[in-house]
């Protein structure tokens, strides 16, 4: 449960331990969260992720989730949720496809960023739902709403993640759960790395941040950093030259 | 869910959604504990615990304010149902020449849950919190089972102070006061610093059944007000007139309690009170000072207000004066301080009133750097050996729970065996995973 000032203590991460996902739950473990499940397929990352949490002072358990695996989500995710209420699940299962079309790795993509996700996401709702608190924080990208010819598959599973996300927002309003969008621009990670940075970048460290902010202030929709949502008003041409 | 409402505690902070029942009769609540739904059931009297201990998000919240039935005092004791206010008790009893053995600062208290959060009063240090003065309780548990218990039974130590998590109570009797007069002869002293008021509050506790000191946190000596007072013998005939409750005022600025109107309002106090004085008030006019106003925490504002309250052991006077002088120096103000002294405490396992001093604020929620400055506090609270109150707590960390309650351990066990699929469930359960 969240206490009295809107501090989550229990947190889920799907999608294993992205740098975005662990730099929000390092934050969120500082204050007041204990439990962290990490939910991802088991890997060296996230047994170092689940450490590092440790260390901080979280009591940390891990889910064998696997985005593609679409069928065990309900009974992974159930399983979590039975154990304890979550207050926050972070959504963060990603995959950046290549320019090359190969129809397969496409395919991939689109399972990872988008249906497995969503899937999941499904699953936290109904569960958030039944106990009538929670925020689901679900990662876009600045990308969904604008495409680019070096990143159009993984734009177009956030693009498709993204509309689930904000029909979610509307399907779950007065239910107590809160949904929320989190669309950042490109962040220099793990997942980008050797990818030339674009005018406006960020960092892992900066999406936490207003995830976090987010939360507190019960936004929808979260732009990191914040001036994105202004650009999307601008000529694609141009928004392209500034966000990569 | 049928009737899903929206539920606070009395501090208005992390509403949550519940099915919320008001059941007439004893006999509508083993079916609903029997088949509560997958999140459980809470009992909920009048709402003035601050926190989250009367909530139950996503499952079913059970209003007992229709269990309201008074027994004829036999002896100087009263059977009741759990949903009777002290406020109807004192009203209906004081006439005959009886008074609840403990009361809060406010009488819109059930007696449910004036047993559930074993609550003390002015008199803790001369007779206890409540559950000292019950003699017996029907506990309705998971089974669907009432059970009597008395203070030889150990489950009943678990349920006083068990802050409902050991099932719904549906009837106490209680060990009542007698009294003469419906008046009290109160003594008031000011004292010009902290040290004093602690000196005064402990000459007051020698010779005075019911005392408390109020300290102006925001002044740099922690000056304050000590009152002690006893039942007047004789004089006043017995009655009990206590004024409507008068709602707040719907329209006050958001932020109008602050530091610096507090700063103005606690001058104002002390310097209207004179050195030293004796006088003779009406019962509700010294014991309830919080129902003056009613709805009185819509002042703080749609965000609500945070109580903290703690106790530290006798001996720990150097964490109080700390404490105090941080709350000073952080700005933070409280609106309504008292410090209290407790005597010896019930044995309820999570009981909260130990030997020692007690002091109690209420912050604005908003307060800035208010949930740093409480987790400050909490440690310095739990080095001295001390605790703070569940009935008003909101934010407090799980892991420091052990620490403060050596008995949660046992708690925890003992409930786990009533109750194992864990039908009685509360937000603060969930909370601090009680």
């Amino acid at each position: 449960m969240k206490n009295a000032f809107g501090e989550p203590q229990s947190l889920l991460i799907v999608g294993g331990a992205s740098d975005i996902a662990m730099a929000t739950a390092m934050r969120l473990v500082r204050r007041r969260v204990r439990r962290v499940i990490l939910a991802g397929r088991p890997s060296p990352a996230r047994d170092a992720a689940a450490v590092r949490l440790a260390e901080a002072g979280a009591t940390v358990e891990t889910a064998d989730f696997d985005a593609f695996r679409v069928e065990e989500h309900a009974k992974v995710l159930g399983d979590v949720f039975a154990e304890g209420d979550v207050d926050v699940a972070l959504v963060a299962c990603g995959l950046l496809g290549d320019a090359d079309l190969d129809p397969l790795k496409a395919a991939d993509v689109a399972m990872v960023n988008y249906v497995g996700a969503m899937t999941a996401a499904i699953v936290c709702a109904g569960a958030m739902r039944r106990q009538t608190h929670g925020a689901l924080v679900v990662f876009s990208s600045v990308s969904a709403g604008r495409p680019s010819p070096s990143d159009f598959l993984y734009a177009s599973a956030k693009s498709g993640l993204d509309a689930f996300a904000r029909g979610l927002t509307e399907a779950l309003r007065g239910s107590g759960v809160h949904v929320m969008v989190v669309r950042p621009g490109f962040v220099r990670s793990r997942l980008t790395r050797g990818v030339t940075p674009p005018a406006i970048a960020t960092s892992p460290e900066t999406v936490a941040g207003a995830i976090l902010d987010g939360l507190r202030a019960k936004s929808e929709i979260v732009w990191v950093p914040g001036i994105l949502g202004q650009l999307t008003r601008l000529p694609v041409s141009i928004v392209r030259r500034i966000t990569g | 869910m049928a009737n899903k409402t929206i539920l606070t505690g009395w501090g208005r902070t992390s509403p949550s959604v519940a099915e919320l029942l008001r059941p007439g009769a004893e006999a509508e609540l083993t079916p609903l504990v029997l088949a509560p739904g997958e999140r459980g059931v809470i009992a909920r009297g009048l709402g003035r615990s601050y926190g989250d201990p009367a909530q139950n998000a996503g499952g079913l919240v059970l209003d007992m304010t229709g269990l309201a039935a008074i027994g004829p005092v036999r002896d100087g004791y009263v059977t009741v149902e759990a949903g009777v206010s002290l406020h109807r008790l004192m009203r209906e009893l004081v006439p005959e020449g009886w008074f609840p053995p403990v009361t809060p600062a406010t009488r819109q208290v059930t007696v449910g849950g004036a047993v559930a959060a074993d609550i003390h009063g002015r008199n803790h240090h001369a007779d206890g919190s409540f559950g000292s003065h019950v003699t017996a309780l029907d506990l309705l548990g998971a089974d669907g089972v009432t059970r009597t218990l008395t203070p030889a039974d150990p489950d009943f130590w678990v349920t006083v102070g068990g802050m409902g998590l050991t099932g719904v109570i549906t009837k106490a009797t209680i060990r009542l006061t007698p009294i003469e007069t419906s008046r009290m002869i109160v003594n008031t002293w000011k004292c010009h610093d902290l040290e004093s008021v602690m000196i005064r509050l402990t000459q007051a506790d020698l010779a005075h059944r019911y005392t408390t000191a109020w300290v102006d946190c925001l002044s740099r000596q922690g000056r304050g007000v000590v009152e002690g007072a006893d039942h007047a013998r004789q004089g006043a005939a017995r009655s009990f007139r206590a004024r409507g409750f008068e709602a707040s005022p719907g329209f006050l600025p958001v932020g109008l309690l602050n530091r610096h109107t507090m700063g103005l309002v606690n001058r104002g106090v002390y310097a209207t009170t004179k050195r030293e004085s004796v006088q003779v008030r009406p019962l509700a006019s010294f014991f309830h000072p919080l129902d003056r106003v009613g709805h009185w925490n819509r002042l703080y504002g749609p965000r609500g207000l945070v109580q903290y309250q703690f106790v530290v052991p006798m001996g720990a006077e150097q964490t109080l004066v700390k404490i105090v002088e941080r709350i000073r120096r952080s700005h933070a103000a409280s609106f309504q301080t008292s410090l209290k002294r407790f005597g010896p405490g019930s044995g309820g396992w999570l009981s909260f009133p130990t030997p020692g001093w007690s002091l109690a604020l209420d912050f604005p929620t908003t307060t800035k750097g208010l949930a740093w400055l409480l987790d400050r506090l909490d440690e310095l609270v739990a080095e001295a050996g001390g605790r703070v109150y569940l009935a008003k707590d909101s934010r407090l960390r799980p892991e420091l729970l052990p620490v403060m309650y050596p008995g949660l351990a046992a708690f925890r066990e003992r409930r786990r065996e009533l109750d194992p699929r864990l039908v009685f469930q509360s937000d603060l359960a969930r909370r601090l995973s009680l």
